[in-house]
């Protein structure tokens, strides 16, 4: 009877043998799917039980820090609420819920640790997140909502020689201790938004004529009213006649048919190439989750799709001016007003700026980086000055500041259907002019004939003022 | 060195095991040592010196690392039991205590174990009687839909199919021994099978009718799966021939198909099998929310684990309590492990069960008679088996049926049942390796 024992124990061999393959199947194979199944709640029962750290503004204020919840565990609290609670977002895992910096610096405020310390570092079952800061500045971000009052709209100012993000602050917000009660929105504006632009991106077809070399700021241009784009009459406001204008005077008296005529002549490849380096076409790298920052571009309004970078049935004219379904964000707008200011360097805007751990240690430090060389310093000289004489003497007169020369432009732009009066206002502005240390974009949604002028530029002053003031 | 010398340097590996155990789960738990919990460490210990010296007296030659290998999986089975529920560890040791006690009891009584032929139907009849007991009104209950333990109030609770395992293998032992010529000599060949004649093998088609009424009566594939193969690993052994276990699949595989398509509950575990991802069946009442989380444990594992006391069992700050891993202490102690251990721990202790089964096997290649010999097949062929059924139904490859899983899990009728068949597995051996006078 020996033979069959051996063939029997050769079975159990066999058989045992499947039990470890199987189990190396869930160990190691497919143990990464397992791990991600929305059905498997350990990874939830992991994160509930580690103590994030805590997120704070560029001042030390406490912007989310973590409460002792039931059992060991941990909940998030955010002492300043709508303040902030579009840029710092909210970190719910019970619910697989997480927004903002929770989610895009959730690694960092977990404290999961990267490569030999991932091995040897956590002996404790205890676990502590690591601190995030913020770039954001309090006060300004205080001015920026009190000057909205309540009115739909959003304010993003950079620090244009870093990329810093100094304010970025939408109405309507929501409380993020309370993220799904009803009457708050997680919808931010700053980021999300796609506003026509208006006069603003007259700045971007200026840096696009000075810089491929086809206009200097002198260059005169014929500025009567109407003129012919893409086969459809344009106009200045209030149908206004323009004799030969300077490239300059055009910006300070916001001439439409002047800088449409300039975007044609410049070209949609030339557009394209400077609108691709101020960062349009493509999502802004900031550090925010991908899922709530969208990419400015034109729209065609007969299908609603986004045009294709550089396609021939864009109507360039009216893009030049802001219109043509362009789609920006405010935060695309401070972008380009901060490439300009900063001598036509863009730098890649951030909201952290370091990472310390419970020891007080900085583990993480984000320094400035270089988004794109838009144009030449020259360029961005000459733009700035003629920028400087809208704040001076046209249209941004109320953006002026005692003892701080500001330069800005304005942008109104027509929205809703024809006829109606219904606008959207804008102000982009940087100070001071001689070294920039502020960029800043406000639009206020919808307003009833509101001006860029009357209605964003003053917020816009407030907001530099706070800035400066603080010694920026 | 002695055999029996060898046992008590064998026994070094499950002292170490408990020492380190209990250390790492009170390194986790650092903030409340207690003596109390270290001396369940010592006693244990003390235990297996105790069995070992037992041995020495009354089994002198026997082999001498079935009982080692046997103390490093209970020790084992004690600290997780331990770290998972503290208090059912206290329980786990008045358990193995009544086990050491049944153990000796079985090496004293039968010491000439031959005289269990004599009985063997009583046996069979007796084992059957106590598999039917968890379907009498009163005292059976069903657990997860299978009727497998019965209650007596105030009193205990007993898994009687532990038992009842050992006395089926006796019975097929004895009984084949007797017929196993004949069925080989008296069979007939027809379109190429063997059919062996029906007067002798009568018995075997018996049990596996029982096989089906267990699945049909208890609503259990893993018992009836544990003893029909048991069946033909011992009608295989006894007879040579691979036609029969040919057969015996078929029929089982054909009895299995009409009752996993008639019982819901083992349809249901069937289709859970099948998908335990399906949010449909996760959600429902007897899906496959356990086989499904077992997995989850296990890929939390991973290669090395998580470390002794680190998986959570429980989810954290929840009321009351959201076991994340249903029956951690039985069914699902094979997923802690892996949770815990990881790959490499999990296959340490399928390794040592398979060293325990071979040593098991060695017994009765050694044997000088049938029934030894088919006794220690049979015994040991179900101890492999039990351990199939529950870690192959943790780990999926087969459908999740509650067995125990041996000397590890939680349960006093498993963890006294197992160390009877130790005990018989010893005998066997000891007989085998006398010395011929």
């Amino acid at each position: 009877m020996n033979g069959p024992i051996g063939k029997l124990f050769a079975v159990v061999v066999v058989m045992f043998a499947f039990l470890v393959a199987w189990t190396s199947r869930w160990t190691v194979f497919e143990a990464k799917s397992l791990n991600e199944n929305p059905l498997n709640k350990r990874t939830l029962a992991d994160e509930v039980r580690i103590k994030r750290g805590l997120i704070r503004a560029d001042d030390g204020t406490i912007l989310a820090r973590s409460v002792p919840a039931a059992g060991g565990t941990w909940k998030r609290a955010y002492p300043t609420g709508s303040l902030f609670s579009q840029a710092v977002g909210y970190s719910n895992p019970l619910e697989g819920q997480q927004a903002g910096l929770e989610q895009s610096r959730g690694s960092e405020l977990r404290g999961l640790q990267q490569g030999l310390n991932a091995v040897f570092g956590q002996t404790s079952s205890q676990r502590f997140g690591d601190d995030v800061y913020t770039t954001l500045d309090p006060k300004a971000q205080q001015v920026a909502r009190r000057d909205l009052a309540g009115r739909a709209g959003s304010v993003v100012a950079l620090d244009p020689q870093t990329g810093a993000v100094l304010v970025m602050y939408a109405n309507p917000g929501y409380d993020d201790n309370h993220p799904l009660a009803p009457g708050g929105t997680q919808y931010n504006r700053s980021t999300q938004a796609g506003y026509p632009p208006g006069s603003t991106f007259k700045l971007v077809t200026a840096v696009a004529a000075i810089d491929s070399g086809l206009y200097t700021p002198t260059t005169t241009i014929d500025g009567h009213s109407p003129i012919t784009v893409s086969g459809v009459p344009l106009s200045n406001d209030a149908n206004e006649q323009f004799g030969l204008i300077t490239l300059s005077d055009a910006l300070t008296k916001s001439v439409n048919t002047v800088f449409a005529q300039v975007s044609e002549k410049v070209g949609i490849g030339r557009m394209t190439r400077y609108m691709r380096r101020f960062g349009f076409y493509s999502q802004p790298p900031l550090d925010y989750p991908p899922g709530q920052i969208r990419a400015s571009r034109p729209y065609n309004s007969a299908n609603g799709r986004a045009f294709r970078p550089g396609s021939p049935n864009e109507d360039i004219g009216r893009i030049g001016i802001g219109q043509g379904g362009l789609e920006v964000t405010p935060l695309q707008m401070a972008m380009v007003t901060a490439a300009v200011a900063n001598g036509g360097k863009l730098m890649t805007p951030y909201l952290t700026s370091r990472v310390v751990n419970q020891d007080g240690a900085t583990v993480e430090t984000i320094g400035p980086s270089v988004y794109s060389q838009v144009m030449k310093p020259s360029t961005a000289d000459a733009v700035k000055q003629m920028m400087l004489k809208v704040v001076e003497e046209g249209t941004g007169t109320p953006a002026q500041l005692g003892g701080i020369s500001v330069a800005g432009k304005t942008g109104t732009a027509q929205i809703g259907p024809q006829g109606s009066n219904l606008t959207e206002p804008w102000f982009v502005g940087l100070a001071p002019v001689g070294a920039p240390k502020v960029a800043v974009a406000v639009t206020v949604d919808t307003t009833a004939g509101g001006y860029g002028a009357t209605v964003a530029a003053p917020i816009a002053r407030d907001v530099i003022q706070t800035l400066l003031a603080e010694g920026r | 060195m002695s055999a029996r010398n060898k046992e008590l340097v064998a026994l070094i590996p499950a002292s170490l095991l408990v020492t380190a155990g209990f250390a790492g789960v009170f390194i986790q738990r650092s903030n409340h040592i207690s003596n109390i919990s270290l001396t369940y460490g010592a006693v244990f210990l003390a235990l297996c010196v105790a069995g070992h010296v037992f041995i020495r007296f009354a089994l002198p030659d026997s082999d001498p690392y079935i009982f080692p290998l046997v103390a490093a999986l209970a020790s084992f089975g004690i600290v997780m039991v331990f770290r998972i529920d503290s208090a059912l560890a206290r329980y786990q040791a008045q358990w193995f205590v009544l086990g050491l006690i049944l153990f000796a009891t079985t090496i004293v009584v039968f010491r000439d174990y031959r005289k269990l032929e004599r009985y063997r139907y009583v046996i069979v009849f007796t084992s059957l009687l106590l598999l039917l007991l968890p379907r009498l009104p009163g005292i059976g209950y069903s657990a997860n839909g299978a009727y497998l333990g019965i209650r007596i109030p105030g009193l205990f609770v007993f898994q009687p199919a532990e038992f009842a395992k050992i006395g089926l293998v006796i019975f097929l032992a004895s009984y084949l021994r007797d017929t196993r010529q004949v069925m080989v000599m008296g069979a007939r060949r027809v379109l190429g099978v063997t059919i062996p004649p029906i007067k002798h093998f009568g018995p075997v088609l018996v049990i596996w009718g029982i096989a089906m009424v267990i699945m049909l009566l208890l609503h259990d594939i893993g018992s009836s799966l544990m003893f029909y193969g048991g069946l033909l690993a011992v009608l295989y052994v006894a007879t040579g021939r691979v036609s029969f276990v040919v057969v015996g699949l078929v029929a089982f595989a054909l009895g299995s198909w009409y009752v996993s398509t008639h019982v819901a509950h083992i349809h249901d575990r069937i289709l859970a099998w099948e998908d335990p991802f399906n949010a449909h069946l996760y959600n429902r009442i007897g899906g496959s929310f356990q086989i499904a989380n077992s997995l989850f444990a296990q890929a939390a594992g991973g290669l090395f684990g998580q470390g002794f006391g680190q998986a959570t069992l429980i989810f954290p700050g929840s009321h009351p309590a959201a076991y994340l891993l249903p029956a951690p202490q039985t069914d699902m102690i094979y997923a802690v492990i892996t949770d815990e251990l990881g790959l490499f721990g999990s296959a340490a202790v399928l390794l040592t069960y398979l060293l325990l089964i071979g040593r098991g096997f060695k017994a009765a290649v050694l044997s000088r008679d049938s029934f030894s010999t088919l006794l220690a097949v049979g015994l040991s062929s179900v101890l492999a088996l039990q351990v199939f059924v529950i870690v192959g139904g943790v780990t999926r490859v087969i459908p999740l049926t509650g067995v125990t899983l041996p000397f590890i899990s939680y349960g006093g009728s498993s963890i006294v049942a197992n160390f009877v068949l130790v005990a018989l597995l010893l005998l066997v051996s000891d007989r085998a390796r006398r010395p011929v006078p």
